[in-house]
């Protein structure tokens, strides 16, 4: 029961209307860690065009942001900022881990490096490479929004 | 050659109390005997006006675990008056320290400190000693050869 | 009297303008900056220890990822340092095609230098120039070795696999074309008002300080030493190349930026001179139990094809020693210092870097400054994290 009791059409047209809004203007942050922050500073520029999905500006601040890409190399000395960061974010927030060194450690396992982001904070998009091409981060972009695109309300209160 | 007129000159002033690896081919490699002649003998090789030696390129440590002394200080150290290179090497025994050069080169600052964090090695008269790219808090020197490569488990 | 109470600001590891995970711990009096305490290691891998863990061949991967923004002069200082060390002689068609990639790593990293210094002190146009240029270069590495950012390409012995004739025809288009691209940077930036007036006075160091510091690189020319790498201690064939060094006289950020300018322009010269000097060759050297075979030998040759596997599974067994080598990097002097048991592993394998000195000088530049003014002077000593925390 609960909110769909009687008004099943209204909230499915409703998730629709709050999907499309919410996919078509990720905003993600400013955060660059390591060498794949180039790959996805280049992936903002010109050639491969992020704002055409939307993402028109990379905010400062994690309270005006609602998408964290991590790119690069996660250490133990970086965490507390990155898991202070990413409660500063306001729901609702995603998360994607791009290149190696974000998703499970990379090439470094050593004894200052986190052995993937997603054993500290959910990660919706997993983007492998060292490091991927920009195109994989656009190509990651639209599996995010095909993903937004299936959440209700009840998800994300 | 240049490399064996700045050897005359460093045997002419300090005699036997440094002893040159002719293996090295690379550059002109010596090993101080005696850890308190550090200072005098870095303050010659930068203010002699032949040798001229004030670029400093880097300082760095060797472990030799099993051996006595345990660790091996390396500096390197560029004149760019002749662009010769010099490679000092001064035997450290494990809880001993080593004065600091930081007032000949102000850049052996931050290379010290590494040092420092690295392996343990403390500086007298470093102006500013404390860990730099590990954490305050951490209790191990990693670049120690008895420390794991993955580190330590620390709950 | 009350005494003087400074206030504490955190420019903290995510920041628009600290070019990777940098913290700066600022004192402030008002707007003038009283102390700059720079804090290091949030991208600290283990490099070093790790090299002691990996054979000759496998540390190469590691050197493109520290200098991330111009990586074929990493693996050039790597492959330098071993083969002094093991006594290889590269062939000259190798020579030359490294000084061509050497160079090629030069201009793109000032680029990247030249977008990220102008956009944190507010001219974004030159942003979208500069990658555009960038991806020109970044295209042609990848058609070489299949990578754009980290190529491996300059192994031990020589390179990775020679280059196309696609290769030398867009090397050629991008080389007439780059001088015009580079008067377009000037008319944006060189006599902007705004421009002078937030980088001339600012940051200055004067030459024995820079010397004494062990200030190496283009800092170390912005404020007169007139000294380069390349020309001092000569590698991989330089001493057949004409190119002139740029040299600043004031030592400020204006300096700075004259200088690597310039040597955007030396870099291109150097590139039209090797295209013509391109001979004919072999680019690896024929040391057997040191250097990889040829493909098509390991393809029909049980020989090679046992060596290829005993080379790439276990390593090889070489001569004990120490050597150490550097190159001049985009941001000074990169050099490995490689210390050998005659196993098949480094004992110790160090890395010297020039940006991690340059950031150590960074509070004696910046103290009495105004707080606008410690963007635009990381901005000009131009540092990479991935080479300063290793």
């Amino acid at each position: 029961m609960g909110i769909e009791s009687h008004l099943g059409i209204v909230t499915t047209k409703l998730d629709f209307l709050v999907n499309w809004s919410r996919k078509n203007s990720l905003w993600p942050m400013t955060f660059g860690l390591a060498c794949c922050a180039l790959e996805m500073m280049v992936a903002a520029s010109a050639r491969h065009d992020l704002a055409r999905f939307g993402a028109e500006v990379f905010r400062g601040s994690p309270r005006q942001s609602d998408l964290l890409i991590v790119p690069g190399t996660l250490t133990k000395k970086m965490l507390p900022y990155v898991l202070r960061l990413y409660n500063q974010m306001p729901e609702p927030k995603w998360v994607i881990a791009y290149g190696a060194c974000a998703c499970t450690g990379g090439i470094f396992n050593t004894y200052n490096v986190v052995q993937g982001v997603d054993k500290y904070i959910p990660v919706d998009v997993y983007v492998a490479g060292c490091p991927p091409k920009p195109e994989a981060l656009v190509q990651a972009i639209v599996m995010l929004r095909k993903k937004i695109e299936k959440e209700t309300l009840k998800d994300r209160v | 050659m240049m490399r064996e007129k700045i050897k005359e000159i460093i045997i002419e002033r300090f005699k036997d109390q440094v002893s040159f690896d002719d293996n090295a081919k690379d550059m002109l490699t010596l090993e101080l005997k005696n850890k308190d002649m550090l200072i005098k003998f870095m303050e010659f090789i930068k203010e002699n006006e032949e040798l001229a030696f004030n670029l400093i390129s880097d300082i760095t440590a060797i472990d030799y675990q099993y051996r006595n002394p345990r660790f091996v200080m390396v500096y390197h150290i560029f004149s760019i008056k002749n662009s010769e290179r010099i490679r000092i090497k001064l035997p450290v025994g494990e809880g001993e320290s080593v004065q600091s050069v930081t007032s000949i080169w102000k850049g052996a600052e931050w290379l010290e400190r590494e040092v420092y964090d690295m392996f343990g090695i403390s500086f007298e008269g470093h102006p500013d000693l404390r860990r730099i790219l590990m954490n305050e808090d951490f209790k191990y020197h990693p670049l120690r050869k008895d420390f794991p490569l993955q580190g330590i488990e620390e709950s | 009297m009350s005494e003087k109470k400074l206030m504490t600001l955190s420019m903290g590891p995510q920041h628009p303008a600290t070019h990777g995970v940098l913290r700066v711990i600022l004192e402030l009096d008002g707007e003038v900056i009283e102390k700059a305490i720079p804090v290091i290691g949030h991208l600290h891998r283990g490099v070093e220890k790790l090299g002691e863990d990996r054979t000759y061949i496998q540390n190469i991967v590691f050197s493109d990822r520290l200098d991330y923004t111009s990586a074929m002069n990493n693996n050039l200082a790597y492959a330098l340092a071993c083969e002094k060390l093991f006594g290889i002689e590269v062939p000259e068609r190798a020579k030359v095609i490294r000084v061509i990639m050497a160079e090629l790593s030069r201009i793109a990293a000032h680029l990247i230098w030249l977008a990220t210094h102008a956009l944190d002190i507010g001219a974004m146009s030159l942003y979208f120039y500069c990658f555009r240029e960038r991806e020109k270069i970044l295209d042609m590495w990848e058609m070489v070795s299949g990578q754009r950012l980290t190529p491996s390409y300059i192994r031990i012995g020589g390179l990775l696999n020679d280059v196309t004739d696609d290769f030398v025809s867009a090397l050629k288009k991008f080389v007439d074309e780059f001088d015009f691209h580079i008067d377009e940077y000037h008319t944006v930036l060189t006599k902007n008002p705004i421009w002078i007036g937030r980088t001339k006075g600012v940051g200055y160091i004067s030459a024995e300080d820079a010397i004494n510091w062990g200030l190496t690189g283009p800092v170390l020319r912005g404020s007169g030493v007139k000294f380069d790498f390349r020309k001092a201690t000569p590698y991989s064939g330089y001493e057949n190349y004409e190119f002139d060094i740029p040299v600043g006289s004031k030592g400020d950020n204006y300096d700075r930026y004259l200088v690597r300018m310039e040597e955007l322009r030396q870099s291109n010269r150097i590139l039209k001179q090797a295209i013509n000097m391109l001979p004919k060759g072999p680019i690896k050297a024929e040391v057997p139990f040191i250097v990889f075979p040829d493909k098509e030998k390991v393809l029909n040759n049980i020989e090679s094809l046992i060596m290829q596997f005993k080379l790439a599974s276990g390593g090889f067994t070489v001569p004990k020693g120490e050597v150490y080598a550097s190159v001049e990097n985009a941001k000074g002097e990169f050099g490995y210092y490689i210390v050998s048991d005659g196993t098949s592993k480094p004992y110790r394998m160090r890395i010297k870097s020039s940006c991690f000195i340059n950031l150590s000088a960074l509070p004696f530049i910046i103290k009495g400054a105004m707080i606008a003014d410690i963007v635009a002077v990381i901005g000009s000593i131009d540092i990479v994290l991935g080479e300063i925390d290793r």
